[in-house]
């Protein structure tokens, strides 16, 4: 009786939208969010604690986010690969996933861009939405840029802006030695690092530059020998995970008293192999640090009660801040109408109001300048326990950083 | 190349050699006695720095020294007798497969134990510090000062005279000496000991040598823990030397397997050779800024981007130098399949 039953769903429709009223449409809906990133492998560390971080972040604004969703993060391991991530997004999509996040590696979200822009051509009324929350590759915000990709770090260029806008105050600074690891995003670093100083010190002279492979090196000695043979003062590096962790504890025991410039200083390990000897020597630029205080202090504090570890992917936090936003202005969970409230949207998040630029879906926040030094009183937050912490040292609003973008997007 | 450059690259090449032969070493052995390759041996270097950091807390890392080797060689000897030995006679696939299994299991035990971040173990107070330093000056030449050099050695005061000071970390010159003492106890150990004839005798004759009333199946355990023991020592030395974290067994795991085939398949002294020749090789090859460009620019061929291949021709020495011991390795299965001392065939 085909009639009767859809006389019967239409009453039920009816009477659910009169009880919740049509604003609060997607009001109790289960969001789920698919997390594709290492979870084995050389990377795992990084990964196994971002995993965390989403989940921990999911829980905590399922229960208080504009549009009164639950949010929901299930973790899929892509081994740092760009195949395995295509598998991953299968298996997500098959679960009935429409919001995907990564953020390890600038192939892998190639990879994932193009797959899902593929996927939401032959799929429409399945459309997935994908949120990068740390391959910071600017080609995937200009010549590669995708509607459907969403990103929330700082790319490569807008954090070597704020970088030498900071180094071009530093007086001290003359010989500078770029080491960085030989894929596109230490590429893009040493480009960059350039271009930069050239045009806002041309003063400082680029005394080296190498590239190694990435997740090859055990022994940074020949490499701390070389900086120091070139005289440099200054090391600028993109390395992250173990490439920095042993690059800097190399440095410490040959007594190279250079300063560094780093991007990645407060992810896992990297903070212990500081320790003492790194001691006002590595600065940190990144949207985010570890003594931010308010609502964050709180939320590292109950991280690191829960799982013993750090709480540094603040674009975790981004992450569903602008997913419970944009879902309350479109009313719905639907990827076609939040993609469309996420452009432009402007929102409130730990480091002040951001932007989600809408000419190349680029988050425009503001960025901090961070020196690694003895925690104190005032900057207590001691990262993997070693009694050492970032300070902020500078802090650029959102239109310092910014860069241009040369996007041509694509639009629906 | 400035001569202070050339002795810190000399000194850094030959320590990382002698941390590239501790970590091979018991690998090597256990091939040569057992005819098994021991998938699990990084994660017993592993297991040797986790067990030295959590002593060093307790006890101090003097103690540690001792006591980790003998956990790790305990772990080998009781994985070799209740595991390895019941798929002995199934051939050598199950053996690879069961210590293949064994180095996930250890993995994921770390990791519960000690969580998957890094732990702090630290180089021990003593050994912290510079052993020496070298002062070169463009006016008076080398000069060599122990521990800490003074500052006002370190700045010159005439302006047209450049001096620079180069550290030679303590720590790395107590790896070497280990390093060495490990070398020489073993080879006292197999030559010049009853259990080494022993153990000689049992790899090729196990029958008479089990006639004469040796117990074989026990001189296997001992040298599959004795073999583990060797890696937890590199553990232990290695663990502080660089970072002690859960991938640290899959970041030295591949460049072992290069060092026993470079050297030669059960060969100790060709450990030793490859190990060093690796480490200096690969240190001096990160000096070099040159490429295939500038080779062919010499031959009078201009290369341009345009040129075929360019990419490749671009890169530099300096930049291949982490991958050389795996061209290295390729090169030595297709023209000395026994490696450099080895004595087997093939």
């Amino acid at each position: 009786m085909p009639s009767r039953r859809a006389h019967l769903n239409a009453t039920i429709a009816l009477a659910a939208a009169l009880s919740c009223g049509p604003a609060l449409a997607q009001k109790g809906e289960t969001v789920k969010v698919a997390w594709i990133d290492p979870l084995s492998g050389l990377m795992a560390t990084v990964g196994q604690n971002q995993l965390k971080s989403f989940q921990f972040m999911a829980e905590h604004f399922s229960k208080k986010n504009p549009a009164g969703v639950k949010f929901e993060v299930i973790g899929i391991d892509n081994k740092l690969s760009p195949q395995e991530s295509l598998n991953s997004l299968k298996s997500a999509i098959d679960q009935g996933v429409r919001y995907v996040v990564q953020g390890n590696g600038s192939g892998a979200a190639l990879a994932l861009i193009d797959a899902i822009n593929k996927h939401n051509e032959r799929n429409p009324g399945k459309e997935v939405v994908y949120l990068n929350y740390a391959a910071v590759d600017p080609d995937l915000t200009n010549s590669k840029c995708s509607y459907w990709h969403f990103r929330l770090d700082a790319d490569t260029s807008m954090k070597m802006e704020a970088l030498t806008t900071f180094m071009k105050e530093q007086a001290e600074i003359k010989k500078v030695y770029l080491i960085n690891q030989n894929y596109a995003h230490g590429h893009q670093v040493a480009k960059y690092a350039k271009e930069n100083l050239k045009r806002k010190r041309p003063d400082v002279q680029v005394v080296g530059e190498d590239l190694h492979p990435l997740a090859q090196v055990r022994d940074f000695a020949p490499y701390i020998s070389k900086i120091k043979a070139s005289g440099a003062d200054t090391v600028i590096t993109g390395n992250w995970g173990s490439d920095l962790t042993l690059l800097i504890k190399a440095a410490n025991d040959a007594g190279l008293n250079a300063k560094f410039y780093t991007y990645y200083g407060g992810v896992s390990g990297t903070p212990t192999a500081m320790g003492s000897a790194a001691d006002g020597r590595v600065y940190q630029v990144s949207y985010n640090h570890y003594n931010m205080g308010g609502e964050t202090a709180k939320l590292m504090a109950d991280f690191k009660q829960r799982f013993n570890d750090d709480w540094y992917t603040g674009a975790t936090y981004h992450a569903f801040a602008l997913l419970g936003e944009a879902m309350a202005r479109a009313k719905s969970t639907d990827p076609v109408k939040v993609a469309a409230a996420m452009e432009g949207l402007r929102f409130k998040s730990f480091n002040g109001e951001v932007e989600m630029r809408k000419g190349d879906h680029q988050l425009q926040q503001g960025l901090f300048i961070t020196k690694w030094q003895k925690a104190d009183a005032k900057h207590s937050y001691s990262p993997e326990n070693t009694g050492y912490t970032f300070a902020p040292v500078k802090q650029y609003d959102a239109y310092v950083a910014s860069t241009p973008t040369s996007c041509q997007m694509k639009r629906p | 190349m400035e001569s202070s450059f050339f002795t810190i690259s000399m000194l850094n090449g030959v320590s990382y050699g002698l941390l590239l032969f501790m970590l091979s070493s018991g690998l090597t052995l256990i091939f040569s006695m057992m005819g098994v390759l021991n998938f699990a041996h990084a994660s017993f270097y592993m297991l040797g720095a986790y067990v030295a950091f959590t002593t060093a807390e307790l006890v101090g890392f003097w103690p540690a020294l001792l006591v980790a080797p003998l956990v790790v060689g305990g772990v080998g000897a009781l994985f070799e007798k209740y595991c390895l030995r019941r798929v002995h006679k199934f051939g050598h696939v199950p053996e690879l497969l069961i210590t293949f299994g064994l180095s996930y299991v250890l993995l994921e035990l770390v990791q519960l134990v000690w969580g998957r971040s890094a732990v702090n173990y630290r180089v021990p107070a003593a050994l912290d510090g510079p052993l020496f330093t070298i002062v070169s000056s463009s006016a008076s030449g080398l000069d060599f000062v122990w521990r800490q050099a003074p500052a006002q050695l370190c700045n010159s005061v005439d302006p047209s005279v450049v001096v620079s000071c180069t550290q030679f970390p303590a720590y790395r010159g107590f790896m070497m000496l280990v390093a060495i003492f490990m070398l020489v106890a073993v080879w006292l150990l197999l030559t010049r000991t009853r259990i080494g004839l022993v153990i000689q005798a049992a790899l090729t004759h196990p029958e008479t040598v089990e006639a004469l009333g040796h117990n074989v199946p026990r001189v296997f355990m001992l040298v599959f823990g004795g073999g583990a023991a060797l890696a937890g020592l590199a553990g232990v030395i290695g663990g502080n030397a660089f970072v002690t974290e859960p991938g640290m067994a899959a970041t030295v795991g591949s460049i072992i397997f290069v060092v026993v085939v470079v050297g030669g398949m059960g060969s100790l002294a060709g450990a030793f050779l490859a190990s060093l020749l690796i480490g200096v090789i690969q240190t001096f090859a990160v000096a070099v800024d040159y490429s295939l460009v500038n080779l062919f620019s010499y031959a009078g061929w201009a290369i341009t981007p345009e040129t075929f291949g360019y990419p490749v021709l671009r890169l530099t020495v300096s930049q291949v130098a982490p991958i050389l011991p795996y061209l290295f390795l390729v090169l030595i299965l297709i023209f000395r399949p026994r490696g450099l001392l080895g004595t087997r065939e093939g």
